[in-house]
């Protein structure tokens, strides 16, 4: 199993009454409360978490990117990727993900995993997402052409690091004439990419396309089965199989030397009036075109006001009772994430482990207790239960380096 | 004297386009907002008691097709320019509301004397000179028309509560917005610098208390355009022929007649 270190990087410094005062969190609240000292200050402590994490056994650090916020601090996920590249030396580089629609110059996002990917030493697994909905609006991108944009930019970067350059890309939405950059992954064919995502039906279908590993965010463990569920229905009608090696699961956990301190902790994971993104207008989330039709009728009505959110909000207590929180001493954590990957049987784990406004001192003996002692137990389980990481398994990069397809009905060349 | 309209359906570009079409004389084309159009509206039937009045759904709105390929209103201007041709009107009467009035502009632009008239209400297209065009991309489905009204009641008379089919369909009309007009958002950069050239004798009509599109824009408009007056409405919002359907079909018809 792979075990990855994950934070979103709160900016804990910001005033939650400001933003409870204007009603959002999000997109439009002002960056005038934002305290670039008090961030300056965070962001090297995060950067210390990392390391200590590496220090104590991490067999990686998950980085991620969001814009126009207080919930996550990086606004580019390839800048603390180079950091990590250069600061660490041993854990994966795991970028879930690049917002790929928000680029307009694929190229530059190659060149740059590339760089990221030799400056590490091969560490580099550059993932890629959609973004969501907000993202788009905080970038000025077109959310209506996210889907196409993200697959074209995919396809793009795919083919600078398979095929020599120059050559020329005439996309619908990216054209390029000389593409050729002189910086190519230190991996070959190119670095392992990883999909996360929560939601939409098709990003997982087109993953398992790929055969990448798809990433399920923190969902509840009976969505977490739909979606390796459906993934494996379609690497099937791709002609493979697909195991633990194609799955990974974040999941948010906090481990302290007492359950109580845990617990009380672990309520920070509700810092943002338990949103995961803050408080923010639905249409924000999902601007038109960016979600599937087939939502839009039930959406309209939610962003309205005249239904309730269909992906429901669950009190602290409630999540914790279904386990999309873990909260204890390590003792009491292991044995629920041991449930947890019989249940769920990922590869790759995430575990998302201190947010809000906990303390630094209790963030280090998290990732501490965390990494010397609850990982290892989880992971020697894992392998008891044959729960291999894409390394173990020796997985294909991509579905077109597969040697075991037993149809070629849906290759995704 | 009563309205009989009469749907159709003809193809243009590949795609379906949906049009209502009612009354008989001068021939008037309507182009619509960029929230849709009701089927029919008292505007559109003062004008077809007096003229030939056709209101297509642009391509990817109301019952019109969505051609995937297209990415500007000019792209909208001219599959409308096609339908036109199509349905062998000559000197053809152009009224256009709000994001209609920026496709009517691109198309007299394009074709600068080949209209008779032309009639816009708080057009965008132009990057109003003060103020900006309202981003719909941040508000409800519900806030963002009811903006357009000076006058909420105003607003329930036309759309009521506004059932879930009208919000999806406000969902399909921000989608296609985006699809058109994204970046820059409501306005093109070149269509002020090809106004200049219409020959066709133009009208600006602006609510005066419009909170989508700043009324500075209109003054823009009738500064470019080589023949064209300023109205303003009073207590009257950006849907201003909604909003005060009586006032702004004299103006129109007015104009129309004139001459």
């Amino acid at each position: 199993m792979h075990m990855m270190y994950f934070t979103e990087q709160p900016m804990s410094a910001y005033d939650a009454q400001k933003g409870l005062d204007y009603g959002a969190t999000a997109l439009t609240f002002s960056n005038s409360h934002f305290d670039s000292v008090a961030a300056s200050r965070l962001y090297n402590e995060y950067l210390e978490d990392y390391i200590l994490a590496e220090d104590c056994g991490a067999d990686g650090i998950m980085l991620n990117e969001h814009h126009n916020a207080p919930f996550c601090m990086q606004a580019k996920t390839n800048i603390f990727a180079s950091i990590l590249a250069a600061t660490t030396k041993r854990v994966k580089i795991v970028i879930l993900g690049n917002p790929l629609p928000l680029c307009d110059n694929p190229i530059r996002m190659a060149e740059e995993l590339a760089m990221i990917d030799m400056i590490s030493n091969g560490r580099l697994v550059p993932g890629f997402v959609r973004g969501g909905g907000q993202e788009q609006l905080a970038a000025g991108v077109n959310p209506a052409f996210n889907r196409e944009r993200f697959i074209e930019a995919h396809d793009l970067i795919q083919k600078i690091w398979t095929q020599p350059g120059p050559f020329r890309f005439e996309g619908t939405h990216y054209q390029h004439r000389t593409v050729n950059p002189w910086a190519v992954p230190l991996q070959k064919p190119y670095p392992r990419v990883w999909v996360p995502g929560v939601l939409s039906r098709e990003t997982i279908v087109w993953t398992a396309q790929q055969r990448y590993p798809y990433i399920a965010l923190n969902t509840a463990i009976d969505h977490t089965k739909e979606i390796f569920k459906l993934y494996s229905e379609t690497a099937a009608d791709c002609g493979y199989v697909a195991g633990p090696e194609n799955f990974g699961y974040l999941i948010r956990v906090h481990v302290q030397d007492t359950e109580e301190k845990a617990i009380q902790n672990a309520r920070q994971f509700m810092w943002m009036q338990g949103e995961f993104t803050g408080l923010a207008h639905p249409v924000w989330a999902n601007p038109s075109g960016y979600f599937s039709p087939s939502g839009r009728r039930g959406f309209v009505q939610f962003a309205t006001g005249r239904a309730k959110n269909p992906r429901g909000a669950m009190t602290f207590e409630e999540q914790m009772e279904s386990t999309m929180i873990v909260a204890g001493t390590p003792k009491q954590v292991v044995e629920k994430l041991k449930w947890i990957i019989e249940n769920t049987r990922p590869g790759i784990m995430g575990i998302w482990a201190n947010d809000g406004n906990v303390s630094a001192a209790d963030r280090k003996r998290c990732i501490e207790l965390l990494f010397k002692e609850v990982v290892p137990e989880v992971k020697a389980h894992g392998a008891k239960l044959g729960l291999k990481d894409p390394w173990e398994a020796n997985a294909p990069v991509h579905l077109r380096y597969s040697t075991d397809l037993t149809t070629r009905k849906a290759a995704a060349e | 004297m009563p309205v009989t309209w009469k749907d159709s359906v003809t193809e243009i570009a590949g795609s379906k386009m949906h049009l209502s079409r009612a009354g008989s004389g001068k021939t008037v084309l309507v182009l619509h907002h960029d929230i849709g159009t009701a089927d029919r509206l008292p505007f559109y039937d003062s004008l077809a008691e007096q003229f030939d009045v056709i209101v297509p759904h642009h391509p990817g709105w109301g019952k019109s097709q969505r051609p995937e390929w297209i990415r500007h209103p000019r792209d909208i201007a001219a599959m409308h320019t096609w339908l036109l041709a199509d349905l062998g009107v000559e000197n053809v009467n152009l009224v256009g509301l709000g994001f209609g009035g920026w496709i009517a502009a691109e198309m007299v632009s394009q074709s600068p004397r080949t209209y008779r008239r032309l009639s816009l209400v708080a057009p965008m297209g132009i990057k109003p000179p003060e103020g900006d065009i309202a981003d719909q991309a941040i508000v409800s489905y519900l806030d963002y028309p009811k903006a357009g009204f000076h006058s909420q009641d105003a607003f329930a008379s036309v759309y009521g509560e506004a059932d879930t089919d009208q919000l999806e369909q406000w969902d399909v009309c921000r989608e296609m917005c985006f699809r058109t007009a994204w970046k820059p958002y409501m306005y093109s950069q070149t269509l002020p610098h090809l106004l200049g050239g219409v020959r066709t004798p133009a009208q600006v009509i602006w609510g005066d208390d419009d909170q989508i599109v700043p009324i500075s824009a209109g003054h823009a408009y009738t500064k470019a355009l080589r023949n064209a007056t300023m109205t303003t409405v009073a207590e009257c919002g950006h849907f201003a022929e909604m909003e005060q359907p009586a006032k702004v079909a004299k103006l129109v018809i007015d104009f129309i007649n004139a001459a």
